[in-house]
C-alpha cells in the first residue's frame, strides 16, 4: 500500500494529460489568433495518445497505488481510452462550430482536456478523497465552458444554474461523505469495506450517509427529481459544450457510481437500501423524461429529457446490485454515449453562422438538403427508441434481461411502456426530417471532415446492432475483473 | 462537556440553514453563493469533528481540499455572477427564467 517510484508508471496516462494540458495552455498565449488551429490539433494529438497509454500501463488485476487512493483495472483502462476518443470526436465535430462563434480559443481546448483529466482521476480512484476532486475538477471545467460564450444571456443563465445545482450535489455528496467517513472511520474504500464487514460501523450513521449519497449522484446524473438543471444547460450552453457534457461525463459518472455504491456500500444490508431509493429515482425518471419530452420544440431540450430517461433505464440496471446488472448498465451507458455523440454532432454539424439548427422545425426537409445527415440522423434516433437492429435494442434488451433474471417483472414492464411512450418523440423527429418538407432549406453541410466521423458514428450503432454479442461479453469480463463485489 | 453529537448537531443545523437559504431565497443570487459557502464549511465542521473523536487524520486533510475547492468554486461562481450580470443587468433570482418547459 505504500507508495512506491513503480505506481507513477500506472498514472503515466493522466500525468501525460497534465502535462499536455499545461504545455497547450502555455504555447496558446504565444500563438496569434490565425494560428489558433495549432492549439486544436496539439489537443486532439493528447487526447488520442491518451487514449492509447492506459492499454500500455495496463494491470489486469485491481491494483491499488499511491497509498491507496487510486486502483488501476482493466475496467479503468477501458473506461479512460474510451472517453478519450469520445471528446476527440466531439472536438472534431465542433470545429467549425467553434470558429463561427469566436469559441474556438486556448481556453475552450485546455477546459476540455482538465474536464478529461477530472473524469480519469474519478474512474480510477480507490478513495472518498480522489473522487471528490476528481468530481470537482470534471465539474469546475464544464461550469466555466457552458459560461464560455460571454455575450449570450441564456448560456450565462444555464451556467448559473448548472453551477448552483452541481454545488448542492457536490455538498450533498461530501454531506454523506463525512457521514460515511465517521461511520466507519475510513475514507479508503478497500479500508470502509473491511469496517463495514467487520460490523464496525455505525448503521445508522452509515444509512444517513448513503441517503445523501444518493441524493448527490441523483443531482450528478441528471434522475428525476433531481434532474431541474438538466434541460436548461442542454439548451443554454454552446451546442459544442452540450455535446461534451452530454457524452463523456456519463461514463464519468457510471465508474463514479460503481466505485461508491458497488464497490464500497455494495454490502447486501446496505445495496437493498440504495437498490430501493435507485429504484424510486429510475422509475420517476423514465416516466418524467419520457413524457415531458413529447412537450418539446426545441431539439436540444427535447434530447435533454431524453438524457433523463435513459440515465433512469441506466439506474434501473444499477439498481439489481448483481454483476450482470453493472454489465447491462455498463453496456447501456457505452452505446448511450455513442448515440447522445450523434445526436448533438448533428446540431453542431448543421449550425452555421448565426444560425443554430436547434428547433424541431429546423429539421424540415433534411432528407433533401442533407439525405446523408438525414439518413444517420435517422439511425441514431431509432437507437434510442431501442428499434432492432440498432444497438439501442440490445442495450434496453439486456437491461430489462438482467432485471427480470433479479426478479423486478413490474420495473421490467414499466421500462417497456416508457420506452414505447419514448418512441413517440423519436419518430416524430425523423417523419420532421422526411415528411415535413415545407421549404428546401439551404443548409447543405460542407465540412467534409465532421460528415466522415459523423458517418462512422452513425454506421457504428448499426454495426454494433449487428454483432453486439462481443461488446457484452467485453463488459461482462470487464465488471468481473474489476469490481470488487461482496 | 462537549461531545461528538454536539458538534454534528451544530453541522446539521448549518447545513439546513444552507439548504433553506438555498431554496427559499427568491431575491439574490449572491446569497445562494453564501448559502453554498455555508454548506461546505458545514461538512467541514462533520469532517474535523469525525477526525478528532475517531483519533484519524486524514478527515482534517479532507477538510484542507475541501477548503481549496470551495476557494475555487466560489471563484468561478462569482466570474459566472459577472457574466450573467452584464448579460441581464440583475441578479434577482425572479429574473432568471428564459428558459421553461
Amino acid at each position: 500500500m505504500d507508495f512506491q517510484l513503480l505506481d507513477l508508471y500506472t498514472l503515466v496516462p493522466e500525468i501525460f494529460l497534465l502535462i499536455g494540458v499545461s504545455v497547450i495552455l502555455l504555447l496558446d498565449l504565444f500563438l496569434s489568433e490565425q494560428r489558433r488551429d495549432v492549439t486544436f490539433f496539439l489537443s486532439l494529438i493528447v487526447l488520442i495518445l491518451t487514449s492509447i497509454l492506459p492499454w500500455v500501463f495496463y494491470d489486469a488485476e485491481p491494483n491499488v497505488i499511491m497509498n491507496g487512493l487510486i486502483v488501476s483495472d482493466a475496467l479503468g483502462a477501458a473506461l479512460k481510452s474510451f472517453l478519450c476518443v469520445l471528446i476527440a470526436v466531439g472536438l472534431v465535430y465542433s470545429k467549425n462550430y467553434l470558429q463561427s462563434r469566436g469559441l474556438h480559443r486556448g481556453e475552450y481546448f485546455s477546459l476540455t482536456l482538465f474536464a478529461a483529466l477530472g473524469m480519469m482521476v474519478m474512474i480510477s480512484s480507490n478513495h472518498l478523497l480522489s473522487l471528490y476532486l476528481g468530481l470537482e475538477l470534471l465539474s469546475l471545467s464544464l461550469y466555466a465552458m457552458v459560461a464560455l460564450q460571454r455575450d449570450s444571456a441564456r448560456s450565462s443563465e444555464a451556467a448559473i444554474k448548472y453551477f448552483i445545482l452541481g454545488a448542492i450535489a457536490s455538498g450533498m455528496l461530501l454531506y454523506g461523505m463525512s457521514m460515511i467517513y465517521g461511520a466507519t472511520g475510513n475514507l479508503n474504500i478497500e479500508a470502509i469495506v473491511s469496517s463495514i464487514l467487520a460490523n464496525d460501523a455505525d448503521e445508522t450513521l452509515l444509512r444517513l450517509g448513503v441517503v445523501f449519497l444518493i441524493v448527490g449522484i441523483g443531482f450528478k446524473l441528471g434522475a428525476v427529481p433531481f434532474h431541474m438543471w438538466v434541460p436548461d444547460v442542454y439548451q443554454g450552453s454552446p451546442t459544442s459544450v452540450t455535446l461534451l457534457i452530454a457524452t463523456a461525463p456519463k461514463i464519468a459518472a457510471f465508474a463514479f457510481v460503481l466505485r461508491l455504491l458497488a464497490e464500497a456500500l455494495g454490502h447486501p444490508s446496505l445495496q437493498q437500501d440504495w437498490s430501493q431509493m435507485l429504484t424510486v429515482l429510475a422509475v420517476a425518471s423514465l416516466v418524467i423524461g419520457n413524457v415531458v419530452a413529447i412537450a418539446q420544440t426545441n431539439f436540444k431540450r427535447m434530447l435533454a429529457y431524453s438524457t433523463i430517461a435513459h440515465m433512469g433505464f441506466l439506474l434501473v440496471g444499477f439498481m439489481t446490485g448483481s454483476i450482470t446488472g453493472y454489465s447491462a448498465s455498463l453496456f447501456y451507458v457505452l452505446t448511450y454515449v455513442l448515440m447522445a455523440l450523434g445526436g448533438f454532432g448533428v446540431i453542431v454539424l448543421l449550425s452555421r453562422d448565426g444560425f443554430e439548427a436547434e428547433e424541431l422545425s429546423d429539421l424540415s426537409g433534411l432528407s433533401q438538403s442533407n439525405p446523408w445527415c438525414a439518413f444517420l440522423l435517422m439511425i441514431i434516433l431509432f437507437s434510442m427508441a431501442g428499434i432492432p437492429p440498432t444497438i439501442g435494442f440490445w442495450s434496453k434488451l439486456f437491461v430489462i434481461q438482467a432485471i427480470v433474471d433479479s426478479g423486478y417483472v413490474g420495473l421490467a414492464v414499466l421500462a417497456v411502456m416508457s420506452s414505447l411512450i419514448g418512441a413517440f418523440y423519436y419518430l416524430r423527429v425523423v417523419k420532421i426530417m422526411y415528411f415535413d418538407a415545407t421549404e428546401p432549406l439551404d443548409n447543405a453541410v460542407t465540412y467534409r471532415t465532421g460528415l466522415a466521423i459523423f458517418g462512422v458514428n452513425g454506421l457504428l450503432l448499426l454495426g454494433l446492432g449487428l454483432f453486439p454479442g462481443w461488446l457484452l461479453a467485453l463488459c461482462q469480463s470487464l465488471i468481473e475483473s474489476s469490481v470488487r463485489t461482496f | 462537556m462537549i461531545t461528538l453529537s454536539h458538534y454534528l448537531v451544530l453541522a446539521a443545523i448549518l447545513f439546513s440553514i444552507s439548504i433553506a437559504g438555498i431554496f427559499l431565497n427568491r431575491k439574490n443570487i449572491i446569497i445562494i453563493l453564501m448559502s453554498i459557502e455555508l454548506m461546505l464549511l458545514a461538512v467541514n465542521i462533520n469532517f474535523v469533528a469525525f477526525s478528532h473523536y475517531l483519533g484519524d487524520l486524514s478527515g482534517q486533510i479532507f477538510v484542507f481540499f475541501i477548503l481549496t475547492v470551495a476557494a475555487a468554486e466560489a471563484a468561478i461562481g462569482l466570474a459566472i455572477l459577472v457574466v450573467l450580470f452584464r448579460n441581464l443587468k440583475t441578479i434577482n433570482v425572479d429574473d432568471i427564467g428564459e428558459m421553461r418547459g
